[in-house]
């Protein structure tokens, strides 16, 4: 690592406001093998407009461990990852990333708002990569990657810049800084936008559909820096329908429909000894359908 | 002899008199375009807040200002404010008359502004750390500009015309020259057409930049 990102790491790991456990930084996030789980989800419900998403569902993640969340569309898998991140509010239930409860929570029947600021600075350690991108599209590629680190960490541009453009170089971009969002592919976009999460210094990334809005021969590029993170020990909650990705990349494959978990385990165990018909309609549709037809 | 050669012999009278007014109309459009600038932007922030009573009171507001003519409210301002002891010049009056009446228009237009960027733009501001006004300032402002431009100079051009009506609470402005000076000399013609072309004069640059602004906001950058 560059004497530079070591400062950045520096910087941002010592920063008192983001109450991380204790002694917790980056690096040690690798190979913890006692740590706190980094996500806990207990007994979360979510319904829209009486229409229920989530239905009682608890999940741990920890740190260092790559989940991916498989089920057909409207099985709970995005909602579940969007309540990780606060971008919708759960209709009861507990999340607590790294040691901190997200959301407003009720305390001896008081309620506890969380404030905009205490929300923000949650999210600050928490990477997410969307669906449809959503890369800023009046600010270039290197722009985009540099406005967190200058706007919410407070950095100096030419503390963050050469840090930038490394991120570029990682996700193979180096040659379009000066591009704008419009002159991208749809596969360079979410690779400028996992640079964009990576420059803020993640605890944790949380990827939702990355490859599901891209032409079938970008989704490969994308999937590539994926697999590169996860091999550095990032901390990853996968959204995917990529099942091939999922059994190579994920330690552990999360199987929902319905709003609830219906299986879980590693990618091997799950696909020899499935406990719930989806997941083998999931990962294994020939067979699945084999199965059904021969009984 | 006619009045168009009897105002020719006075016209550097006239134009005098009618040019000192035209700065009237400048410095009463300029300020009443940066007050009602103001007051559309961060009413529009508010309303983009959750918060209810705020927003309430706002929709009151614009439509008040919506369902009233400016020159009543110019007449409420002059005449009203009086009557409970407050007494202002008819400058300052037709800088706040025209001001919070094309802010409650401007409330419009900057929150069409702000709800034409995509939700996904805000969530990716959040998922950095991002507040709210950190997001709206760097994220989401900067692309409601390109909605809020057009509509923006196209009001900073009516503006112009539209402060003709100051002259009703005396504001020594443009018309209210013109009327002042054919009462004196009676040459109505000559003068309301010098008046005219005057207010095209100004209002011919003004509409030019509102096309290149326009021009410079539909260029490139747009959402993918």
């Amino acid at each position: 690592m560059g004497t530079h990102a070591k400062g950045l790491l520096k910087r941002f790991c010592g920063r008192k406001d983001l109450n991380w456990p204790p002694g917790m930084t980056a690096n040690d996030l690798q190979g913890l093998a006692n740590a706190p789980p980094l996500i806990t989800v207990s007994n979360l419900c979510k319904s829209f407009g009486g229409q229920p998403a989530l239905d009682n569902v608890s999940l741990t993640v920890a740190a260092g461990e790559r989940v991916a969340l498989i089920g057909s569309s409207g099985s709970g898998k995005t909602t579940l990852l969007r309540c990780v991140a606060h971008l919708e509010k759960p209709t009861s239930g507990e999340v607590i990333v790294a040691g901190r409860h997200v959301g407003d929570r009720i305390v001896d029947g008081r309620k506890i708002v969380m404030l905009d600021r205490q929300l923000a600075e949650i999210r600050t350690g928490i990477g997410m990569v969307f669906q449809r991108f959503n890369l800023f599209p009046h600010l270039t590629a290197l722009e985009n990657i540099m406005l967190g680190p200058l706007k919410v960490l407070r950095m100096k541009r030419d503390e963050i810049e050469p840090f930038a453009l490394e991120l570029l170089k990682k996700v193979g971009l180096a040659h379009k800084a000066g591009a704008y969002p419009e002159h991208l592919s749809g596969g360079q976009q979410q690779r400028v936008a996992i640079a964009r999460s990576l420059a803020m210094r993640p605890k944790l990334m949380l990827f939702d559909e990355a490859t599901s809005a891209l032409d079938p021969e970008l989704v490969a590029e994308v999937l590539e820096v994926m697999r590169q993170l996860a091999a550095e020990g990032m901390t990853m909650l996968i959204v995917t329908h990529e099942m091939a990705f999922a059994e190579d990349v994920a330690d552990r494959i999360v199987v929902m429909d319905h709003g609830t978990i219906v299986d879980q385990g590693r990618p091997a165990d799950l696909i020899a000894n499935p406990r719930h018909p989806r997941t083998l309609a999931l990962l294994r549709p020939k067979r699945a359908a084999n199965l059904r037809s021969a009984s | 002899m006619s009045e168009w050669t009897r105002s020719a012999s006075m016209m550097p009278e006239l134009l005098s008199a009618l040019l000192s007014g035209a700065l009237t109309t400048i410095e009463i459009t300029f300020f009443s375009f940066i007050l009602a600038t103001v007051i559309g932007a961060a009413l529009a922030i508010v309303q983009s807040f959750p918060a209810t009573l705020p927003r309430a009171v706002i929709r009151v507001y614009v439509e008040v200002m919506r369902g009233t003519p400016v020159l009543t409210q110019l007449f409420v301002l002059y005449f009203g404010l009086a009557q409970i002891g407050i007494k202002l010049d008819p400058i300052p009056v037709a800088i706040l008359g025209f001001g919070i009446n094309g802010g409650a228009l401007l409330t419009e237009v900057f929150r069409a502004g702000l709800q034409s960027v995509h939700v996904g733009q805000s969530e990716a501001a959040f998922m950095l750390g991002m507040s709210r006004l950190k997001a709206l300032r760097y994220v989401l402002l900067p692309q409601a500009m390109r909605v809020v431009i057009p509509p923006l100079a196209n009001y900073g051009v009516g503006l112009l015309k539209e402060t003709a009506l100051a002259s009703a609470v005396a504001a020594p402005e443009l018309s209210f020259y013109a009327r002042n000076l054919v009462t004196k000399t009676y040459l109505s013609g000559p003068i309301y057409v010098m008046a005219a072309t005057i207010y095209i004069a100004m209002s011919f640059p003004l509409s030019r930049l509102a096309q290149h602004l326009e021009l410079r906001a539909s260029r490139g950058r747009r959402a993918p």
